[in-house]
């Protein structure tokens, strides 16, 4: 019996669907979840905060004239399955309708070489040890630091009236570091973090040293003025400077969005919304990026999908209702939290492929301006396109030089605006971690991209 | 004694079998429901149960917490196990204990409205339609609603601990919102409205769309302003979303671990006298009211900031005993997946005097700040410096102006409560920032950023 069979028995899913379908609708899904983690931190050089859980539950839904009708139950026998099926279908006053038999896809998930519930709880201490070590050898100006672990593994199943049976086996890992350094009154903050769809092997390579990075970065912050306000070119870094295209572009591209007219890349389909430089993606295949996963929360497989070719859109994101909806396929993008949570269409890695610049002449191209290294997070209004971004680690740029750190900075801008103001991609790229939040569900997403220069953007300053 | 209590205690029992030398067990029960409404028909309509536990456990200093959602006996003896085992990879804390006895609870009426569980699926499905029909009806420059929810939820709580504290509530809650879209000649703007009450009788739906409805029209044709340092008036929900920031400042942890930007000012003047802040974990208007806090310490109502003075932080039992003071009830948790953490409760923000016309007038010219987006962002919760993304409308005149959008509002927290001028006598609950009531503050100067 293979591992998705153990959760959820065909046999004993196939009745529940029949059931769920007993006084009609169009499609019923039947999604099962068993998750466990472990989670712990160093904070005064101190491990605390151990925590170590495991849920299990499923949730039903049934499509009907147009409505959802969804219920949630915690547990997985049989009995609990009834009735998470007898209330999703409670409000159903129609003919009897039929699934099909279900049929067995193949489960092929990212392969995991050291199960982390299988590497000693000691052995995750001493990594945090380590980057506690590494932060406070870093200066003596810093004056606290923190870091976590966490680990977590999600194996769902999901079984629908058209006959899908498929599941996924997901394991993630992910460690942060937290530096803050002091200097008389300034007191400035340092983080970075290091995660992916991996196991403990993730952890091989000089793991501390994102400790070692997130001291850094409180430190040089130490020297940082004022941060300058107006509009100017700003260069954006590579990796988590991703999360620019996520909030701004990425967003407007899920279907949800588009459908309700509540996004400014409603209507532009195949259009130019970028210079021809620009091309990008959606990718939950990646091998081994936190964002990445075998099959999306609708079993669809994931897949690598092209949203921008040369500066033209030419995808959405789709879960499987918004694309039957426009009358295509989904494209694998049918994410929920957990069994609690129904799907929605939410993006898996986006990123801006490398492009041909020298992230040095993408910089040496500009006279006055600002330069974003990494961002604390962003937030997007779709519908208008409006979005800010905080800065965490900023420069200035003067003469075609990085001068001297600024702290405090936001960028203030419009999506449309931005993205089509994108005169440079560089050709170096690499990937990072986020937790993306969206309708109350926060899932795991990767940004990435090379150094990208806006032609102009607003920056928000700490200097009027 | 509820099923609930008991299975808090005998997780208690398991535990202390499991090898924990103290133990403290939380068992919820939570019933809750969903309705999405959109283009006038029910979109999705959801409803769930869910029951888990929680349990801390002490051998000697060391900690350790486990959570699950199989109540069965194995089932427990296996979140304890866990919890056990989380205990051990744990280091020693001198001051990490169970929490001690904490005198009489009150209780407390009211916190559980009837009309919740009176209301069928289709009566709440009906209560999310008008929201939405209202934001279209209210103005012809409305031309959709980008989502229109309801939401509720009555939940059950038991405590158990071995040493002797434990107790049991039950609450309800009901929102509903939606984003109304206005079409203006540069492109769409959103409006939130939202509303909040105990039960669904409590709500009004139609407030709910004329509010996101009158958002969004007034946004439309809004510009950058110029750059400049300006007096600005906060709308209650942008108030408490920095008073929830504020709250979070306040709470003992961050104090004493030194990442709290009030970490050392006790007893200094932080603010203008204008701003009287308390946490009252009672308030019958407030959400987070309950008889007792996550460890079963009695809530209470605590002064946090009167003449501009810092009075306290908010304490738990854990902070209480490393701070040599007593817990101000202010335990508070997420769920049974997470262990209690220092948190405030309903912070309210004493209104002044002042009409909402008043303070514009006071204001002469300056921004009106509406909205603010990137509060996680945008602000440093160590040193308290902040930038945020905001729109709003312009003050020119003492009067409403133009709309604004695409700026910065940038300072600490500590120079904007000292700027604070004066306090409007309209406050409002938010649920933005925790459980927040206040009126619409003006701000002496803060940093503007436009173009």
């Amino acid at each position: 019996m293979s591992r998705v069979e153990a959760l959820l028995d065909p046999a004993v899913a196939e009745r529940v669907l029949a059931r769920v379908l007993t006084h009609g609708g169009e499609f019923a899904e039947l999604f099962a979840e068993r998750r466990g983690g472990l989670t712990l931190a160093i904070d005064e050089s101190r491990i605390e905060s151990v925590q170590a859980g495991a849920e299990e539950g499923a949730g039903v839904r049934v499509l009907s004239g147009g409505t959802t009708y969804f219920a949630h139950v915690d547990g997985l026998d049989p009995a609990d399955l009834e009735r998470a099926a007898d209330e999703a279908a409670g409000a159903l006053r129609g003919d009897r309708a039929e699934p099909r038999p279900l049929r067995a896809e193949a489960m092929t998930p990212q392969p995991i070489e050291r199960r982390p519930e299988e590497v000693p709880v000691e052995r995750k201490a001493r990594l945090l040890r380590e980057l506690d070590e590494r932060a406070r050898s870093a200066g003596a100006e810093i004056v606290q630091a923190t870091a976590s672990y966490g680990e977590a593994r999600r194996e769902v199943a999901v079984a629908n009236s058209k006959g899908l049976f498929s599941g996924d086996d997901r394991t993630r890992v992910r460690i942060g570091a937290q530096a803050v350094a002091r200097r008389g009154d300034r007191v400035e903050t340092g983080a970075e973090t290091l995660g992916g769809h991996r196991g403990f092997e993730l952890f091989d390579d000089e793991p501390a040293s994102i400790a070692a990075s997130a001291a850094g970065k409180a430190l040089t912050l130490l020297d940082a003025g004022p941060a300058p306000t107006g509009s100017m070119p700003v260069v954006v870094g590579g990796g988590f400077g991703g999360v620019l295209f996520h909030e701004m572009t990425g967003h407007g591209l899920e279907a949800d969005h588009v459908q309700k007219g509540a996004s400014v890349y409603a209507g532009k389909l195949g259009e130019a919304v970028a210079q021809p430089l620009l091309v990008a993606y959606d990718d939950g295949r990646l091998p081994g990026e936190w964002g990445s996963d075998a099959v999306d929360d609708e079993g669809t497989p994931t897949q690598k999908t092209l949203v921008i070719e040369d500066g033209r859109l030419v995808s959405f994101l789709y879960d499987r209702q918004c694309a039957e909806r426009d009358r295509v396929a989904s494209t694998g993008n049918g994410r929920r939290e957990s069994f609690r949570h129904l799907p929605i269409p939410r993006m898996t890695n986006t990123y801006i492929a490398p492009g041909e610049a020298e992230p040095e002449a993408i910089i040496g191209e500009v006279e006055k301006g600002f330069y974003a290294v990494s961002f604390a997070g962003g937030q997007v209004d779709p519908a208008s396109g409006d979005f800010v971004f905080g800065v965490n680690e900023g420069y200035l740029i003067e003469g075609g030089k990085v001068t001297r750190p600024c702290r405090g900075a936001t960028l203030v801008g419009n999506c449309l605006q931005a993205l089509a103001a994108i005169d440079a991609v560089g050709n170096d790229f690499w990937m990072k971690t986020g937790m993306c939040g969206k309708g109350g569900q926060k899932v795991p997403v990767g940004t990435g991209q090379g150094h990208v220069r806006i032609a102009a953007m607003t920056v928000g300053g700490t200097q009027a | 004694m509820s099923g609930l209590s008991e299975l808090a205690g005998r997780a208690v029992e398991q535990a202390v079998a499991a090898g924990a030398g103290d133990a403290e067990a939380y068992a919820s029960e939570a019933e809750n429901r969903e309705v999405r409404a959109h283009g006038g028909e029910v979109e999705s309509l959801a409803a769930a149960t869910r029951r888990g536990l929680g349990l801390r456990v002490w051998i000697g200093g060391r900690v350790g917490y486990g959570f699950g959602t199989d109540l069965s006996v194995p089932g427990v003896a296996a979140i304890a196990a866990r919890a056990v085992e989380a205990a051990r990879a744990a280091d020693e804390d001198r001051f990490a204990g169970p929490p001690g006895a904490a005198g009489e609870a009150p209780v407390l009426d009211g916190l559980s409205d009837p009309s919740r569980a009176e209301w069928p699926a289709a009566r709440i499905a009906d209560l999310a339609l008008a929201v939405e029909r209202s934001a279209l009806q209210a103005d012809s420059r409305v031309v959709g609603v980008e989502e229109a929810v309801y939401f509720d939820s009555a939940e059950r709580v038991a405590i158990a601990a071995s040493s002797g504290t434990g107790g049991e509530y039950e609450t309800s809650s009901c929102y509903a919102y939606l984003q109304a879209l206005a079409e203006g000649k540069t492109g769409r703007e959103t409006g939130l409205g939202f509303d909040l009450g105990r039960g669904p009788a409590g709500l009004d739906p139609a407030a709910v769309g004329r509010e996101g409805a009158e958002r969004a029209t007034e946004m439309i044709g809004s510009a950058k302003p110029p750059s400049r340092s300006c007096p600005v008036v906060l709308d209650p929900t942008v108030a408490a979303s920095f008073v929830g920031l504020l709250g979070n400042a306040l709470g003992a942890d961050s104090v004493q671990r030194g990442r709290s930007p009030l970490a050392e000012r006790l007893g200094e003047e932080v603010a203008g006298e204008a701003f009287v802040l308390h946490d009252d974990g009672l308030d019958p208007g407030g959400f987070a009211t309950a008889p007792f806090d996550a460890e079963g310490t009695p809530r209470r109502r605590t002064p946090l900031v009167e003449a501009g003075r810092l009075q306290t932080f908010l304490y738990d039992s854990y902070t209480a005993r490393r701070g040599g003071v007593a817990s101000t009830g202010n335990a508070g948790r997420s769920g049974y997946r997470t262990p209690p953490r220092v948190s405030a409760t309903n912070l309210i923000v004493s209104p002044g005097s002042a009409s909402f016309e008043q303070l514009l007038r006071e204001a002469g010219e300056g921004v009106f700040v509406n909205d603010v987006a990137g509060l996680h962002s945008g602000v440093n919760p160590v040193s308290g410096v902040f930038s945020v993304g905001a729109s709003g409308l312009a003050i020119r005149g003492g009067e409403r102006a133009e709309p604004l959008r695409e700026f910065t509002i940038a300072s600490d927290l500590v120079s904007m409560l000292r700027a604070v001028r004066t306090a409007g006598s309209e406050p409002r609950w938010v649920p933005f920032g925790g459980s927040v009531s206040a009126p619409p503050l003006l701000i002496g100067e803060m940093t503007v950023s436009g173009s």
